[in-house]
């Protein structure tokens, strides 16, 4: 069932990619005669663009499903550890220090605050392994980097300066090109095969830590792994897009019904659909009319996200979710 | 191959406690209510460090022996058992595989199929288990302990839930595991079962050993009246015991001298 539900999605994405390449501002006809412009749009803005909403579409997918699967939390999301908030406040410090109009500054600066965060996680944590208290940790890494980033932005030296950290804490895949593309493909893929190598680890956990651990989880390996992955894939999202939320959250959910539900048959599923999401998404921003400029991505997600959420909770309230 | 506790104490909770386990038997650890019972089977189980002694397993240290390897030998039952996601019955029990990665599929299949048979699932083998009855999803977290096929099978009060039958089917595999020379440790609630079916029993009280021994004489009225604080005797014939049990003594304080 599994299989054959991966090769579904797996075709989905192959009918999604050139279509979602022809759809935009100025559609293009694949049947009219190739133009100058239309291979310009076409190579450097579209594609690029198509595959970013691929890369990290997965990563956000995966990663939801790695973090519902290790929390054991159908409502568990890979912003959740603070990770997020981490790189979007090295991407902050990056606007307000003036760096990030250099070339490769802004993502660094991003991935640096996505270490830092991981670092303090792991820190924070400590030596116990227990789920419980990383989830505190994660949320009082979350809310220092969420304070620190206000007061950034609070303090920031120029209008200017302010109007760009808001517009991309926004979330987008405008304008991205190819560099975006290779910063964030090898660190997503990295965090994906990380997550992947957790999901035994994952599935055990379905019995609860205690049986988890007699049967041969080590709970301060299992942690780790899930920094590593969740930090590498949520790292590179932020430091090349902003900040995308829902993904996580949601595709796990809408995939979890079609596979047998262990944690560890979710990850690829979820990585596919969540590609799936994200291009769809993007396609949308791009068509939707609006005056200004297009939606933002991480607009339409949360647009598209909160509906999503309340039929959940009320589905949660009636007892029928897990 | 020995394997249990030496002189354990955890704080609050166990006192200086020491059982030896051996293959081949079942062995029942029981006491009232906040004995420290399930402590003493997480203690050996080594969810627990203890404060003082040590889990031992095979004459080492339990914390001497890898995860991994715990893994494939302890198969542990906890006592209020969790099961996150909606799984099936039968992916529920192929979780009790993990500790075995690498083994060949046909042989995990067989072991899975060995459990659900043990356990009378195969009618809900496809079942999500949030469809099932106490009972019956106490059964399906059974047979996941059982499908790692351990060494040493240690169960925190496994037939709490389960009907008459399905009871007496489970003991009976435990007897049966216990003669293939595996080893069984039982936390009982029940002390007529522990009489019937350990071949040594081992009473707590308020996180200390109070008896140790074949059943007969480790839940001997006077252990049974001392311990739980009941007049108790034992009806019918050995292996077919039934406890009848007489008002409980009034309480130890005497509350005419306090006036």
């Amino acid at each position: 069932m599994n299989l054959r539900f991966v090769l579904l999605l797996v075709l989905a994405l192959a009918a999604a990619v050139p279509l979602s390449l022809l759809a935009g501002r100025v559609w293009i006809n694949p049947l009219a005669a190739e133009t100058q412009s239309a291979s310009v749009i076409l190579l450097q803005l579209r594609l690029p663009r198509a595959v970013l909403a691929l890369v990290l579409g997965a990563g956000l997918g995966a990663a939801g499903a790695a973090m519902q699967g290790y929390l054991r939390n159908p409502l568990a999301d890979p912003g959740l550890f603070g990770i997020a908030p981490g790189a979007a406040l090295g991407a902050v410090l990056s606007f307000w220090t003036g760096y990030a109009s250099a070339p490769w500054m802004l993502p660094l600066f991003a991935l640096i605050g996505a270490g830092g965060a991981m670092t303090l996680l792991a820190l924070i944590a400590g030596r116990g392994g227990g789920v419980a208290l990383f989830t505190l940790a994660g949320l009082m890494v979350s809310s220092l980097a969420g304070a620190l980033m206000s007061l950034a932005i609070s303090l920031t030296p120029s209008p200017f300066a302010m109007s760009e950290i808001v517009t991309w804490m926004m979330g987008s895949l405008a304008d991205r090109s190819w560099r975006e593309v290779w910063i964030a493909t090898p660190l997503t893929l990295t965090g994906l095969g990380v997550l992947l190598y957790a999901g035994r680890d994952l599935d055990a956990m379905t019995l609860g830590e205690m049986a988890a651990r007699t049967l041969g989880v080590e709970p301060l390996r299992l942690q780790a792994l899930i920094i590593l992955g969740v930090g590498l894939v949520v790292g590179a999202g932020v430091a090349v897009a902003g900040i995308i939320g829902f993904v996580g959250l949601m595709v796990p959910h809408l995939v979890r019904p079609l596979t047998d539900r262990k944690p560890s048959s979710l990850i690829v599923p979820s990585a596919l659909a969540g590609a799936l999401l994200l291009l769809f998404a993007d396609c949308l921003c791009r068509i939707l009319p609006l005056s200004g400029g297009e939606l933002r991505l991480g607009i339409a997600l949360s647009l598209l996200g909160a509906p999503f959420f309340l039929r959940l909770l009320l589905k949660m309230r009636r007892g029928m979710v897990a | 191959m020995s394997f249990g506790a030496e002189n354990v104490t955890v704080a609050g909770r166990l006192d200086d406690v020491s059982l030896t386990c051996r293959r081949g038997m079942v062995t029942a650890i029981c006491g009232p209510n906040g004995a420290g019972k399930s402590t003493l089977l997480a203690v050996i189980a080594g969810l627990i460090k203890p404060d003082a002694g040590r889990a031992v397993m095979g004459g080492r240290s339990l914390g001497a022996v890898s995860l991994a390897q715990r893994a494939q030998w302890l198969g542990y039952l906890p006592q209020t058992p969790e099961v996150a996601w909606d799984v099936s019955v039968e992916v529920l029990i192929s979780l009790g595989r993990l500790p075995w990665r690498g083994a060949p599929a046909a042989e995990t299949q067989a072991a899975i199929e060995d459990a659900i048979a043990a356990m009378d699932l195969q009618d809900l083998r496809h079942r999500p288990v949030s469809t099932l009855s106490g009972g019956e999803r106490a059964r399906a977290l059974m047979a996941r302990v059982l499908a790692t096929q351990p060494g040493w099978i240690l169960a925190d009060e496994p037939f709490a839930s389960l009907d008459l039958s399905h009871g007496a089917a489970l003991m009976q595999r435990f007897r049966q595991q216990a003669r293939a020379g595996k080893g069984v440790v039982l936390v009982l609630h029940d002390l007529a079962t522990a009489m019937n079916h350990a071949d040594q029993v081992l009473v707590l009280a308020k996180g200390r050993v109070e008896a140790e021994g074949p059943p007969e004489m480790a839940l001997s009225r006077d252990v049974i009246g001392r311990v739980w604080n009941c007049p108790a005797h034992w009806l019918g014939e050995p292996g077919e015991r039934a406890l009848s049990i007489g008002a409980p003594a009034p309480l130890a304080v005497d509350l005419r001298q306090q006036f």
